[in-house]
């Protein structure tokens, strides 16, 4: 099913979404990767506040290439979400609605987004320049020491995705697969 | 004996980098071309329609054609009959690559160190591979990496018992588990023979090799067309979503191994298989 969606999500949002819709976002995300995850997570050990609050926002992992004059954004296609699976349960749990990447997830993870109600959106791997037509802006808010790693809030307008597990924990990689296997 | 400027080989580097990653090649795109027409899920077309967009919006608007714009990777094949001058080979070619990333606006993904980690900024040292080749040209490949797809590379050292059944197991193991991580439709460069760091090199260079070509030794070949199609059956297809376009080829080059051994090597790329070849 094609649904649009608003960021932030709530979680009464996100309970409309079922693994295998064709989503499109407008709104506002953040963008974090690998070093920006380790950051905010030792922030948490520290009881330091994070650089933007979890709750009912949307993290995109995602490291832009440079932007050329005149163009919010340079390339900006999903990285490997696995990287961050040691990461996300802590900030699911303080509110996080939504995660956008690609490739597979922790069973610690799907277990997280069902405890909360989340969601898990793939975006499509390598079509970067493809995504970038969708940002409307681009703003680094912590870490930019970190370069293509920082924090970014950006403005998106029918961003596409496509949702892969679901807050009852249906997993679209494991279930498409299925329908073409034909060993 | 002939002489080369290194400065001429920077100032190649650096119009390769920028090449590669907003221009794929001509074999790469047909293959992403017949698998649009080819592919039977619908969610699977759309993907694959998109990374038609992507291609195009990428060399029109000179936006990447991914934001992982790699680790420069370049085989270097020197004639032995060129002599360079104005300075050290090694450093020209970083410098080019220097200049590739910072001036055209590529993503500088480098760390200094692998447990410190601090960002380089200009994506260099390249991973540079040498060979000395009769004749008095060089061939410069630059070939940038992702490592969506690198991270779902793998070596195994089989032994000889294990024989050819043991090879495509390896092979269909490694593009199974690398799923919709490695960014499918992938290419699958295999170095099968040699030794622990020979096999790697050489699937590395299988990944350069132009996808509608096949191996010159007919089992090999045989092989390449059977795995294939075996990929294509695991129903991965692309984005990992669902579909029968898993891989666009399989790559193999073999060599001589030790009476022991039979290493095999699978590095994965995604469908953004980037390579500049120049002739100098």
């Amino acid at each position: 099913m094609e649904q649009h969606i608003t960021a932030p999500l709530s979680k009464q949002e996100a309970a409309k979404l079922k693994s295998g819709d064709y989503v499109y976002i407008t709104g506002t995300i953040y963008t974090a990767r690998d070093a920006a995850h380790k950051r905010m997570f030792e922030a948490l050990q520290n009881n330091e506040p994070l650089p933007m609050e979890m709750k009912d926002n949307i993290i995109y992992y995602m490291g832009p290439s440079p932007a050329r004059d005149g163009r919010p954004i340079g390339s900006a296609g999903p990285t490997t979400a696995s990287r961050m699976d040691k990461y996300a349960p802590s900030l699911l749990d303080l509110g996080l609605c939504g995660m956008i990447g690609k490739g597979k997830r922790s069973q610690e993870v799907s277990d997280a987004i069902v405890r909360n109600g989340a969601v898990y959106f793939a975006a499509v791997g390598g079509a970067g320049a493809l995504l970038s037509k969708s940002i409307i802006s681009s703003e680094v808010i912590a870490y930019d020491d970190l370069g293509t790693e920082a924090i970014r809030k950006l403005e998106v307008k029918d961003f596409p995705v496509i949702v892969v597990i679901d807050k009852d924990g249906n997993n679209l990689y494991e279930t498409a697969i299925t329908a073409y296997n034909k060993e | 004996m002939r002489t080369i400027q290194v400065g001429d080989i920077t100032e190649h580097i650096k119009e390769m980098c920028i090449e590669a990653n907003h221009f794929l090649t001509e074999d790469m795109k047909s293959a992403l071309q017949n698998a649009c027409e080819k592919e039977e899920a619908l969610l699977g077309r759309q993907i694959l329609n998109q990374l038609q967009d992507n291609l195009n919006i990428a060399g029109t608007d000179m936006i990447p054609i991914c934001q992982d714009t790699g680790m420069a990777v370049i085989f270097v094949e020197i004639g032995q009959d060129v002599h360079f001058e104005g300075g050290n080979l090694e450093d020209a070619i970083n410098e080019g690559v220097r200049r590739g990333y910072v001036e055209g606006f590529l993503r500088k993904s480098v760390v200094k160190d692998p447990l410190i980690r601090e960002n380089t900024k200009d994506n260099t040292p390249a991973i540079i591979h040498y060979e000395i080749v009769p004749g008095d040209k060089v061939k410069i490949t630059v070939a940038p990496k992702g490592f969506g797809s690198e991270n779902m590379s793998r070596v195994f050292m089989l032994k000889p018992a294990d024989g050819i059944e043991g090879v495509k197991n390896a092979i269909l193991t490694a593009v199974k588990d690398a799923g919709p991580n490695a960014c499918p439709p992938m290419v699958v460069g295999v170095g099968i023979g040699g030794t622990f760091e020979k096999c790697a090199i050489m699937a590395k260079k299988a990944l350069t090799r132009p996808v509608n070509e096949h191996s010159e030794i007919p089992y090999v070949k045989e092989l390449e067309e059977e795995l294939l199609e075996k990929i294509n059956a695991s129903g991965i297809g692309p984005g990992g979503l669902g579909g029968t376009t898993t891989a666009l080829a399989v790559n193999i080059n073999t060599y001589p191994t030790h009476i022991a051994g039979l290493p095999v090597a699978i590095n994965i790329c995604c469908h953004v298989n980037r390579h500049s070849v120049r002739m100098i």
